[in-house]
């Protein structure tokens, strides 16, 4: 089928400029406050800060000393502040006080905040508020994109999800549409753009606003043709699934971080731990990070016998070929080798904890939940997992799965659960709930009856929009979406070595519905024949083309790939930079969708780079949601 | 959407590439009119039911020429255009019948204002990096004469303007509803932290309750600066009193001081929460109530050394604020014999939090096993049938029992009792071997009449040992084998 057609990918744009830009407009904002400084940067962008720059660079601009925001007073006793900050209310109103407490001693400094990566009015009501405008200098670091591998970008915002979809705060639009004008104009022209999702309309059209306002010039050599954008609340199942491709899993347990991943002592059977890049450098990662877990213990011992033999024809060598291989094969095998074990260690750490935790039973319960068997089982088994105490986060995960896949809970389990889970872990997650509910992933279901008597509340309240009205909740409609996308395929042998479709990710069991409808409307170049399922999605779907103007001659650069291929367009045909789609998630995405999508791309010659808010799992999803913080 | 309606219109009537329309290209004013009129009448439209456009693009067929050259065809300054999609808006359901007239006025008054992107837009020295631009306040001398439309826009570009000029109610709603068009949060929490100090809250609160996506960066500023009080008003003001209650629940979170906060959560119940979380949150203070009691008394026992339990299983950490069935198991350890009537019986427990049966159990199991008191252990699973003896009940299945009891390092002689409940054979043959329930294994095989295993699992014991000679034993008898 459709292997017969099969490409190869055009090569992956080179994102690495991204990188250069960020790091000469840093180095422009630092040059704007001249001479010696001290610097305060927020914990979270200290990691994306280290991708793009080094200690040595902000050395070369004045930075003497560095901090880190911890919200506490500070020793520093440089005559000049510089604060490069997530624009936070919290860190601001911290600076506010700096600034207050630095006057009443009568201390003179300058302070400069640099926002990344955008400045919001409401810091600087709040410096406004506090006295400290004109005493503190704001600026704006548009330092929007990360590359953080060869094919994901990301913007580093993990309070995007929180913000736009519980808070129903939009703050984050603009950014993001900024950073998709930035990789228009860089890598652009796109030619069609396809999204689904409440925000990613609103992000379509702050990137169409600012395409007509800004003069923007694009390279004319269009390297990425087709942009998706998708909300993460479009699909909130996928991201709750246990993940069990080896990068998912490594997420999972130890979580990667920035591209980076520290492992504990277990993993690296030493004293200390480890930390570690993952990405495509990584000869060994890169092989096994899309494999499904069952098949990396093969490999890595098939690895390891290819190893051992390397180093074994070391014997039987004379003098000169033993000073050829030393000088050119064994730092390359040494480098192999300690690859080699450290994965070998991190198999061996996250085997032994998933054992601990009954795993396979988990994995279970998991895919009755998707499949929609049993469901009075998973039931049991979600209860006795609450009962027992298990993981806060575990729980709270398989019951949101139960939720979302049922459509809802129905009222006597909902209360019951809720009970339980409340006696189990605290009553304070009483306010866990009231956000899960407002999310949509904890809901009752929806009889005729209940429904009525919404409406007669709504009716006796007269005119007024009660709480249940200000929810952005939806239905999630999985059990039909499902069936109409074929999300869980029936289940039969599936040869987890050979993947056929994309839901070897989850073991066979599930193909992510994210992931589905990206390959669905990139195979129909739109929504067509999707209407039933863009309404189970409660619409909000859009495909536009765009036009190019301006054109007074052509340059021939890519005409090849026009001619000859007469009326066809199905991106397997077209040029180049039709194959080159970008996926932009808004809200996260997981490494699971990650590899997805690569096997998507591998399948039909395209080439798919991940933009994403920032890499999710279920853990943080759920964290970022669990409310016992003040 | 109806900011650049006009824009828009002119802008294709004039371009090349008018082919490209989309198909329901209905009046976007009929369409306000329409939506308020149905917002009026019922007030309750959900926020974003009604965005049911679809956004048919059809422009030259995909794949002919023109367009291919479109793609191909190489310029350093060429320019893409999209077409707009509409996305949400809050115009259309404006509750109130202010902004919709002021929204004329705006449309009408709108030729007299310069158009001031033209005006000023910045030359672009720079091949392909917008972001290098820095956002600049350098046109401030324009400012005094913008539309809202205008306004707006430049706060989308993050460039600051005084608001001030806008002091009527209807300038400033209008101000809002532009923002809320743009979906913009930033500008629109611009336009509201400028409303906030300008308007009295009672008109504000009126003013935003039909304003759904404007409340809700309201409400989250609020939080952000954590203007409690004004918050509360404003969810009051708004009849979301069960919203207004969680939010003052949560401010035990900050409260340390047990008493205080014991106090505090006793204030808490009679707030409006909905009738399942009242009941929750009273158990929520009981439980702190009753955590205070143990805790005094019991870290008085300890100190006095006068009790054994405390002395042979020192306590490792405080009780209080720990979740309920942290308290419970605590009392099954510390206290299990203790008559109903005391505070810190667990039954005494069962009862006042309603704890189900299989909770209960799971708690007293893992609780009493970390005891090693099998005894009791053992008494968890007694019950007595009308015929008189007694047979092993258990609302949690066997294998999960093994595996709690498991946990808590059971010896195999209990362990070896509980395997054998085990129902599905399978299972319980596997557990057996797990656990080293030798003779439970030796008699499976026995009944399965599996030679074969039971040779090999010979291997597996010592020899010499009880298990041993039995499996000789066996392997001697006339039993009619299998295998």
């Amino acid at each position: 089928m459709a292997a017969a057609f099969r490409r190869d990918a055009p090569p992956q744009p080179d994102f690495s400029l991204l990188k250069r830009l960020a790091r000469d407009q840093l180095i422009f904002l630092l040059e704007q406050l001249p001479g010696k400084k001290d610097l305060f940067i927020d914990a979270d962008l200290m990691s994306p800060l280290d991708r793009i720059a080094n200690v040595s660079t902000l050395k070369q601009h004045e930075v003497d000393k560095l901090y880190k925001v911890e919200h506490k007073a500070v020793v520093s006793s440089a005559d000049q502040l510089c604060f490069l900050i997530r624009p936070r209310i919290q860190t601001v109103k911290w600076i506010c006080d700096l600034v207050k407490s630095d006057k009443a001693v009568g201390r003179v400094r300058r302070y400069k905040i640099i926002f990344t990566p955008q400045k919001f009015f409401a810091c600087e009501a709040i410096l406004e508020e506090h006295g400290a405008f004109g005493d503190v200098s704001c600026d704006q670091w548009d330092f929007h994109l990360l590359p953080v591998d060869d094919d994901i970008i990301s913007l580093e915002l993990p309070e995007f999800f929180t913000d736009t979809f519980l808070a129903g705060d939009q703050r984050w639009v603009r950014t993001v549409g900024s950073a998709l004008h930035l990789l228009h104009s860089l890598f652009g022209p796109f030619s069609k753009v396809y999204g689904i999702g409440r925000i990613a309309k609103m992000v379509y059209e702050s990137f169409r606003i600012q395409l007509q306002t800004e003069e923007t010039r694009t390279r004319g050599d269009a390297q990425i043709g087709n942009v998706f954008i998708i909300d993460r609340d479009v699909d909130l199942v996928t991201p709750l699934c246990s993940q069990v491709v080896y990068e998912g899993l490594v997420d999972d347990i130890f979580r990667i971080k920035c591209g980076c991943v520290e492992f504990s002592p277990d993993v690296t059977s030493s004293e200390k731990s480890v930390k570690v890049m993952l990405n495509s450098q990584d000869k060994v990662f890169n092989e096994i990070r899309n494999e499904h877990f069952s098949n990396v213990f093969g490999f890595l011992s098939q690895k390891a016998r290819t190893l051992q033999t390397a180093y074994d024809r070391r014997r039987g060598m004379d003098i000169k070929q033993m000073k050829t291989f030393v000088s050119e094969e064994l730092k390359g095998l040494k480098q192999e080798h300690r690859l080699l074990s450290l994965h070998i260690g991190a198999s061996e750490a996250m085997m032994k904890r998933k054992t601990k935790q009954d795993f396979q039973e988990m994995l279970r319960t998991e895919h009755s939940l998707l499949e929609g068997f049993e469901i009075r089982e998973c039931i049991n088994f979600i209860e006795e997992h609450i009962n027992r105490q298990v993981s806060v986060l575990e729980s709270l995960r398989l019951l949101c799965l139960l939720s979302l896949t049922e459509n809802g809970l129905l009222p006597k389990d909902l209360r019951s659960l809720k009970a339980q889970y409340l006696q189990s872990y605290g009553f304070e997650h009483l306010l866990t709930f009231s956000s899960l509910r407002t999310l949509g992933l904890i809901q009752e279901q929806q009889t005729t009856e209940t429904l009525s008597a919404v409406e007669t509340r709504v009716r006796l309240t007269a005119g007024r929009l009660t709480e249940a009205f200000s929810s952005l909740a939806k239905k999630s409609n999985f059990r039909a979406l499902s069936r109409r996308l074929n999300l869980v395929p029936k289940s039969e042998d599936y040869d987890l070595r050979v993947p056929k479709d994309m839901s070897y990710v989850f073991s066979g069991a599930y193909v992510p519905l994210s992931c589905r409808l990206i390959e669905q409307v990139l195979d129909r170049e739109g929504w067509s024949g999707l209407e039933e399922v863009t309404r189970l999605l409660n619409r909000h779907e859009f495909s536009v083309t765009g036009s190019t103007s301006g054109s007074e001659g052509s340059s021939g650069l890519t005409s090849g790939a026009g001619s000859g291929l007469g009326s066809t367009s199905s991106p397997g045909f077209g040029p180049d930079s039709q194959r080159r789609v970008l996926v932009l998630f808004l809200g996260g995405c997981t490494f699971s969708e990650i590899a997805a999508l690569r096997f998507l791309a591998r399948e039909r010659g395209y080439r798919i780079t991940t933009v994403t808010t920032a890499i999710t799992n279920s853990s943080r999803l759920l964290e970022s949601l669990v409310q016992n913080k003040v | 959407m109806h900011r650049s309606k006009g824009e828009e219109e002119d802008y294709w009537n004039s371009s090349q590439f008018k082919a490209f329309t989309f198909d329901d290209d209905e009046d976007d004013f009929t369409k306000l009119r329409e939506s308020r009129l149905a917002v009026n009448s019922i007030k309750l439209t959900d926020d974003d039911e009604d965005d049911v456009e679809k956004v048919n693009w059809s422009g030259e067929p995909v794949g002919s020429i023109s367009w291919l050259v479109g793609e191909t065809s190489a310029l350093s300054n060429q320019k893409t255009d999209f077409p707009k999609v509409s996305s949400e808006s809050s115009l259309n359901k404006s509750g109130s019948g202010l902004s919709l007239s002021a929204l004329f006025r705006g449309k009408s008054s709108r030729g007299s204002y310069p158009n001031f992107s033209d005006s000023v837009s910045e030359p672009s020295s720079r091949l392909f990096a917008p972001e290098l631009r820095r956002p600049r306040a350098d046109y401030k001398d324009f400012v005094g004469d913008l539309s809202p439309e205008e306004m707006v826009q430049r706060l989308q570009q993050g460039k600051s303007v005084g608001m001030e000029r806008f002091r009527s109610l209807q300038d400033k709603m209008l101000l809002l509803d532009f923002a809320v068009n743009g979906n913009d949060g930033n500008a629109i929490t611009a336009v509201l932290i400028f409303l906030k100090r300008t308007l009295s809250k009672e008109v504000l609160f009126r003013e935003l309750e039909s304003r759904q996506t404007a409340l809700r960066h309201f409400i989250h500023f609020l939080t952000e600066t954590h203007e409690q009080r004004l918050l509360l008003d404003l969810l009051r003001a708004l009849g979301r009193v069960e919203d207004a209650a969680l939010l003052q629940y949560k401010e035990h979170l900050a409260i340390s001081d047990e008493n205080k906060k014991r106090d505090f959560l006793k204030s808490c119940i009679s707030l409006p929460f909905s009738l399942e979380d009242a009941a929750l949150v009273q158990d929520h203070f009981t439980l702190l109530e009753r955590q205070i009691i143990i805790e005094a008394a019991d870290s008085q026992a300890e100190k006095s050394g006068k009790v054994e339990v405390f002395q042979n299983f020192p306590r490792k950490a405080s009780i209080l604020n720990m979740p309920m069935i942290t308290t419970l198991y605590y009392c099954v350890y510390y206290h299990y014999c203790e008559p109903e009537g005391t505070y810190s019986s667990p039954s005494n427990l069962r009862q006042t939090f309603k704890i189900s049966d299989k909770q209960f159990f799971v708690t007293c199991l893992s609780a009493l096993s970390k005891l090693r008191s099998w005894t009791d252990v053992d008494s968890l699973f007694q019950s007595r049938s009308w015929l008189g003896f007694s047979r092993k009940k258990s609302p949690l299945s066997f294998s999960r029992v093994v595996d709690v009891l498991h946990k808590n390092s059971a010896p195999t002689h209990v362990l070896a009792q509980y395997v054998a409940l085990v129902e599905d054979s399978e299972l319980r043959l596997s557990l057996a071997q797990k656990h080293k329930c030798h003779d439970i294994v030796i008699n499976t095989f026995r009944d399965l009449k599996d030679r074969q295993m039971l040779v090999q699992y010979q291997t597996k014991v010592d020899p010499g040992s009880n298990e041993d000679c039995k499996i000789k034993d066996l392997l001697n008898n006339s039993i009619r084998w299998k295998n």
